[in-house]
């Protein structure tokens, strides 16, 4: 396990991530931030439809299913800025899901939901349950063959960007074994999808109740890798989170270099500029564990997830600190809505707590490093 | 020059060969981990005679020119057997400021005669050289340097003292910043730059123990010691700009650095390794939930390190912030390696009270020393908190405390 660590940026890496510092810097100013706050939905419709004519819904899904072909390495130098400007979009579910299909989808719920999705159709992630485990495999939601039809029941938590979604992709127990199946919006009853209040106030989250739904035989991926997908959604998550990390310092820094207290710019006092360099040395590790991950994610599954892992909890544990700090920096401001420390912890909350925070992907490290 | 790659491999694989087969065999006591921490006659006459030997074979001064005891090869030669070094965990060329600063300076701008008499005996650790740029009253403030050196005819006479020289004791020349003139309009224009014998009269290194309870360094008295004004490097005054210049050699490509390894890396795998051979509860310590969190921590830095490192080579992932890895390097560095070595030793349970010396201390008390011994990384070369200072101010452009 003590390989070589390298990363390897390549021309369409850094082309995509200039691209997108630029867009989302336009597109995502703070006001902007705050005014969707408000709104109904995370994401504007016509911003959505920006982002998939950018063609960024394709990125990791082959030319032949009308995307770009290339991976989820490339996908991280979006989200990353997107992070950083505090955008709120179903990119990473529609990306997560379109992976789902890709790896373990039939040749048909390939051919028609790749193009789809890549073309800007909304998919949805519904594999959280009430009790909150990380561990993706412990599911209460199950489903049962009945008449040519698979019979779903149990209820989903945190189903992000649910009002947008065309299809949700669910997991459940079938036979005793996780399994993925798609849900079409169409098919939702009224009332299935319920909305929760979470502290990430950029997201749109709903509970999604699965009883009393029915869906065709085929709508049943082949198969389902849930392992998988929480390593994917890790990577996307710290991608995010380190966009964040350095969006937080920089707001921070604009306050310690402008406010004055006892004759002097705060900045300048080391008890603020020490804890600063702090949380500057935590990003530089976690961006540089990031796009180690994000080098190695499609190699051998054991390294992938080593990777992954600590890209995950050293960018959790690190947007914490500098997060928290912001709100403590700004002093009596930090304490108002109106300060936008307190939207960088929040996502940082939401972030951390999403598919494993830093203490228990250490704890998973120790298992695969350790023995 | 033109070298091919099949030239490369054959190099390669005959440095291999011959570290493998002549790596020292364990010496039967705890060697230091650099040249900052040699204590003892017995490892410091180890550690000569072992870069004696890779000088002979052929593998440090590569770059260095023939005429003057060098490899006369490119660059390249050296790095691989420098990799080869690092690879095959042999010790360190213990002749450091040698190789790595008196050397370099030497080659760049001595003069012929100086470069005749020293480079040779530097590379095959003949001549072991030191540093005497900080004194008692001026921690890193090098152009605060009080060191009087006073003309007289052909000749400077030398009094004052230098403080935190390694290798004080055994040195036969030091790299020497002093003052030989007061009356400049800055501090700096004052000085001037000598390379100066140590074993002459008036010259007296006084042994300072470390908190390791080792000899480590000295405090080097000069008492009207009398030296040739062919000690000269550079002009008289220009003391200042020898000195900057000195500092430059580090990433020199050629003509720099004589190469070699110089310290002896830890990883926190050797812990992992400790953690197997400790108990807690009748188990291996290593099966404890905190201790295994823990020791992913301390890998996962290790690593955040070796990614820094190779991210700092890509321009397209350190455009906001250019010199951030490179000036925070130190700071990381030293205060990881110092968390490590003090988790190392609280690890050995009810043994961390034993010491170097005690018949049952494990990995003969390389950790408790070692421990100790990181504070030179956290204190030397400006402390950790000077660092923070540093880069909050030139990288995250916070504003100076005045």
């Amino acid at each position: 396990m003590n390989e070589q660590a390298d990363i390897i940026f390549t021309d369409e890496q850094a082309q995509l991530l200039e691209i997108a510092e630029t867009f989302t810097a336009d597109k995502s100013p703070m006001d902007a931030v705050r005014r969707q706050l408000e709104a109904d939905d995370a994401i504007e419709a016509g911003l959505w439809r920006q982002i998939a004519d950018l063609g960024w819904l394709g990125i990791a899904i082959p030319e032949e299913y009308g995307g770009s072909g290339l991976g989820l390495g490339e996908v991280v130098t979006i989200v990353e800025p997107m992070g950083r400007k505090l955008f709120s979009s179903p990119l990473i579910s529609t990306t997560l899901a379109a992976q789902m299909i890709l790896l373990g989808g039939s040749d048909e719920q390939k051919s028609q939901w790749l193009p789809q999705l890549a073309g800007g159709t909304v998919a949805a992630l519904a594999v959280t349950e009430a009790h909150g485990d990380w561990d993706l495999s412990n599911l209460t939601c199950a489903a049962e063959r009945k008449d040519g039809n698979l019979v779903l029941s149990g209820g989903k938590t945190f189903v992000t960007d649910a009002m947008l979604a065309d299809l949700f992709l669910v997991s459940v127990s079938l036979d005793g074994e996780p399994a993925l199946v798609i849900v079409e919006a169409a098919n939702l009853g009224p009332g299935a999808l319920r909305r929760e209040i979470v502290i990430d106030e950029s997201r749109r989250s709903h509970a999604l109740n699965l009883n009393g739904l029915s869906v065709p035989m085929d709508n049943l991926l082949p198969a389902a890798n849930l392992h998988r997908l929480h390593l994917a959604a890790c990577l996307l998550y710290a991608a995010e989170m380190c966009g964040g990390m350095a969006g937080v310092i920089n707001v921070t820094l604009d306050y310690l270099t402008t406010r004055r207290q006892f004759d002097h710019f705060i900045g300048a006092y080391q008890a603020l500029k020490h804890p600063m360099v702090d949380a500057l040395v935590g990003l530089e590790q976690a961006r540089s564990q990031l796009y180690h991950a994000a080098t190695v994610f499609d190699m051998a599954e054991g390294r992938g997830e080593v990777a992954v892992r600590m890209a995950k909890a050293q960018a959790a544990d690190a947007f914490a600190f500098a997060s928290d700090r912001a709100i403590q920096f700004h002093g009596a401001f930090g304490f108002t809505h109106e300060c936008d420390a307190q939207l960088y912890r929040r996502r940082a909350l939401w972030c951390e707590q999403q598919y494993g925070d830093g203490a228990h992907h250490r704890k998973h490290l120790a298992g695969l490093l350790l023995d | 020059m033109n070298i091919s790659a099949s030239e490369l491999d054959e190099f390669r694989a005959e440095a291999a060969a011959w570290f493998s087969a002549n790596k020292p065999a364990d010496p039967g006591f705890l060697l230091p981990q650099s040249f900052m921490e040699v204590g003892t006659d017995a490892q410091f006459e180890f550690l000569r005679a072992w870069q004696n030997k890779v000088y002979a074979a052929g593998y440090l001064g590569l770059a260095w020119p023939a005429e003057f005891g060098g490899g006369g090869k490119d660059q390249v030669f050296q790095d691989i057997a420098t990799a080869e070094m690092v690879r095959q965990n042999v010790p360190f060329m213990t002749n450091t400021i040698g190789l790595s600063w008196a050397g370099p300076l030497i080659l760049n701008m001595g003069t012929e005669a100086q470069k005749q008499a020293y480079i040779k005996r530097i590379l095959s650790a003949e001549d072991i050289w030191c540093q005497g740029f900080s004194e008692p009253d001026h921690g890193s403030d090098l152009g605060n340097a009080q060191l009087r050196a006073t003309r007289d005819g052909d000749e400077f006479v030398l009094n004052g003292s230098k403080i935190w020289t390694s290798l004080g004791a055994y040195a036969d020349y030091i790299i020497l910043l002093a003052r030989t003139d007061t009356q400049t309009n800055t501090k700096y224009e004052g000085l001037s730059y000598f390379l100066a014998p140590m074993k002459i009269e008036g010259v007296d290194p006084a042994p300072i123990k470390k908190l390791t309870g080792e000899h480590g360094f000295t405090q080097t008295f000069f008492n009207d010691a009398r030296i040739s004004e062919s000690c000269l490097i550079g002009a008289e005054g220009a003391g200042w700009q020898v000195a900057m210049k000195t500092l430059t050699f580090e990433r020199a490509v050629s003509g720099g650095q004589a190469g070699g390894v110089h310290s002896m890396p830890v990883s926190a795998w050797e812990v992992v390794q400790l953690a197997r051979q400790a108990m807690r509860d009748g188990r291996p310590a290593i099966e404890d939930p905190l201790v295994r969190d823990q020791l992913v921590g301390f890998l996962m830095e290790e690593r955040g390190m070796a990614l820094n490192n190779s991210r700092a080579k890509i321009p397209g992932l350190i455009a906001e912030r250019p010199a951030s890895i490179a000036l925070s390097r130190k700071l990381v560095g030293s205060e990881w390696r110092r968390r490590l070595n003090q988790f190392a030793v609280t690890l050995q349970g009810a043994n961390a009270s034993r010491y170097v010396g005690d018949g049952a201390v494990m990995d003969r008390g390389r950790w408790q020393r070692g421990y100790f011994n990181a504070f030179s990384g956290t204190i030397g070369g400006g402390t950790s908190q000077i660092q923070k200072n540093i880069v909050g101010e030139r990288v995250l452009g916070l504003p100076k405390q005045d």
